[in-house]
């Protein structure tokens, strides 16, 4: 045999110390979960060291966000194989946002958990259960490969089966049962759908599949585009496979609860929308007319839903669903203000939902209830609790000036923009939900604080502690400053947006641009 | 050959989709496995079928002699084997604490997240 010329395949220089801060977060909460699996039963100790560990998580990516604002797409390749054969890791400023919101959130979640824990209850591996968590949702937001991917997912998985359960009451597994299977399913159908881009295209990086994917046969990468959109769809709870979520977040602590609503759907979304928009794009505009329908029926039932429920931590789960209808509008219209928008939205409906969540966990334990019919008449009782809630429920509709607004803006504005038919049904989408959300949010304010107390053996209320009221309160003033203070979201947006429609700067950064497929 | 592993993976598929449609939890489980399991077959098949020779390359030579088989499908499958048979594990675990603590398999009867005897919304608020 010849002595063919093969191009290099392993790095032959080191990475600079400074690309490290990319993978340093997912290495961070991974270790400091192992850490806190073996002082489990040390108390108070696993908390401070969790709270240290999330701190320095945070740092990481506050400086990988400031490098990434600063120099474009940033990437990391693992084991010195060249891309497409090692393992990538990359960040544009879309995943390094959302990575460093999934942080503070899960940093607020754990000071929030940490002061309602009832002292008696014996010590289980929850601190170190939420960093596995946070693990896997940051290496689903930093993943440069779709293989990693599904692993990130994996770890996601088994760390919220853990969390869900934690207790062990009958309504956690009978919840954990809907739950493991419909997420297990789709995570199978995802990787059913890498088997195909593999067999198709022959690589499973993302930077790799942008560049060969517009060569290959359009109807076999529609299939893939299809299964991927099954596969994440599930994940998100998107309008026909969204039965499972009311059904399964409202039955662990509520804390369990705030986490899920804040990082799963999230990041199910967020796959959703890179592998569709920035991976895929020519499948996308194949799939157009189902993504349009997704989205509006998305938009239209979820609020719908939070109406007909009574069971409040079921109302907001419909609300979570309602949220990632926003997102799908997005994807449906790729524009920049619509990628804009839905990356946006995605940030603002990680802290949101975290938040209605954690005020709703102070509302039942301020009642006793879990259920809005036996709710009532702590509208001047317990003050800061109904203002709170409210807040919540207006950024949630979109009201100005809250942070919900300016995404649901640029949304309506690409859909307008857009022109045709499917742009001006997802506008109508977009303002009936946020009128409708307006509808069932207001609808279980009045419920919950407004009208006189219902006669039923009311027990004596339990305000929670301060700290889970700073907690939450601290959420819902970040909500509220980033809503009057927009300016240094939209730059960033600005500077972000243009990467994921023209990802010539992400592949150059894993270091693909110069060949040819 | 590869004709008959995408016939051998569509049976596994649909089998495992028959038995997730079934309302009996342990069956549903033996069905996400059998699912799971053409999904493996489903990746192997699609990193194309030889007879080649391990890729191992011999002493003295800077790259294989002659075609050698592609190794990377073997590696994604591994993976998923070892995720999935952990998924497996916690599922199966969890289907039995089920069976103890609300004494069905049966998910007609699971219904303590979605009670059934509700009145409908209007009259329920």
């Amino acid at each position: 045999m010849e002595d063919l010329a093969l191009p290099p395949a392993m790095i032959e220089t080191a990475t600079a110390a400074a690309d490290w801060v990319l993978v340093l977060p997912l290495v961070l909460s991974l270790m400091g979960a192992a850490l806190l699996l073996m002082l489990r039963k040390s108390g108070g100790l696993s908390f401070v060291l969790s709270v240290i560990v999330l701190c320095g998580v945070i740092a990481c990516d506050i400086s990988l966000l400031l490098r990434v604002l600063d120099g474009g797409p940033l990437s990391m390749t693992m084991g010195r194989w060249l891309p497409p054969f090692g393992i990538s890791f990359a960040a544009d400023i879309f995943g390094a946002a959302f990575a460093l919101t999934s942080a503070v959130v899960t940093l607020v979640v754990l000071v929030y958990a940490e002061s309602e824990r009832d002292p008696e209850a014996e010590r289980d591996n929850f601190p170190s259960l939420v960093l596995l968590l946070l693990a896997g949702v940051t290496g689903s937001f930093l993943t440069g490969d779709m293989f990693n991917l599904y692993v990130w997912f994996e770890v996601t998985l088994i760390a919220s089966f853990g969390l869900i359960v934690l207790g062990g009451r009958p309504i956690q597994l009978d919840a954990a049962v809907k739950y493991g299977f419909l997420n297990f399913l789709a995570t199978t159908f995802f990787l059913l759908s890498l088997g195909l881009t593999y067999g198709l295209l022959g690589t499973l990086n993302m930077a790799d599949i942008m560049r060969v994917a517009p060569s290959a046969n359009p109807a076999a990468m529609a299939g893939i585009a299809a299964l991927l959109l099954l596969a994440f769809g599930i994940k998100a709870a998107a309008f026909p496979l969204n039965a499972w979520l009311p059904a399964s977040y409202h039955a662990p602590s509520v804390v369990v609860s705030a986490l899920f609503a804040g990082l799963l759907t999230k990041v199910g979304i967020y796959a959703l929308f890179k592998s569709l928009v920035v991976i895929l794009p020519a499948s996308r505009d194949l799939l157009e007319p189902v993504l349009v329908a997704i989205a509006v029926g998305t938009l239209l039932v979820a609020p719908l839903g939070a109406i007909a429920e009574t069971n409040l931590r079921r109302a907001i789960g419909f609300l979570v669903i309602g949220g990632v209808g926003a997102v799908l509008a997005g994807i449906a219209i790729p524009t920049l203000a619509g990628v804009s928008g839905a990356g946006l939205y995605i940030v603002h409906a990680i802290i949101s939902m975290t938040a209605i969540y954690l005020v709703a966990g102070l509302i039942e334990r301020w009642t006793g209830e879990t259920d809005t019919r036996r709710m009532g008449g702590i509208y001047a009782d317990n003050t800061p609790l109904s203002v709170l809630f409210f807040i919540l429920v207006l950024a949630t509709a979109g009201v100005p000036p809250l942070l919900g607004f300016w995404p649901k803006l640029l949304l309506v504005q690409a859909a307008v923009g857009e022109g045709g038919w499917s742009g001006g049904v997802i506008a109508v989408a977009l303002l009936v939900n946020a009128v409708l959300t307006l509808i069932a949010g207001s609808r279980l304010w009045a419920h919950i604080f407004w009208r006189p107390a219902p006669e039923t053996g009311a027990t004596a209320p339990r305000a929670g502690k301060r700290v889970a009221y700073g907690a939450a309160g601290g959420l819902v003033a970040l909500i509220v400053v980033a809503g009057l203070w927009p300016n240094p979201l939209f730059e960033a947006v600005r500077l972000g947006a243009p990467d994921l429609l023209n990802p010539a700067r992400y592949v150059a950064a894993v270091g693909l641009a110069g060949e040819t497929p | 050959m590869d004709y008959v592993l995408a016939a051998l993976v569509g049976c596994f598929i649909a089998l495992g989709i028959y038995l997730l449609l079934s309302r009996s939890v342990i069956r549903m489980l033996l069905g996400m496995v059998i699912f799971g399991n053409g999904v493996n077959l489903l990746i192997f098949t699609a990193g194309r079928l030889t007879r080649d020779i391990a890729p191992i390359i011999p002493p003295g030579l800077a790259q294989p002699d002659g075609p050698i088989a592609n190794p990377l499908p073997q590696a994604l499958i591994l993976t998923a084997i070892v995720i999935g048979f952990a998924m497996f594990s916690f599922l199966l675990v969890l289907a039995f604490r089920a069976y103890q603590s609300l004494d069905a398999d049966n998910t007609d009867t699971m219904r303590l997240t979605e009670p059934v005897d509700e009145p409908n919304p209007p009259l329920s608020y």
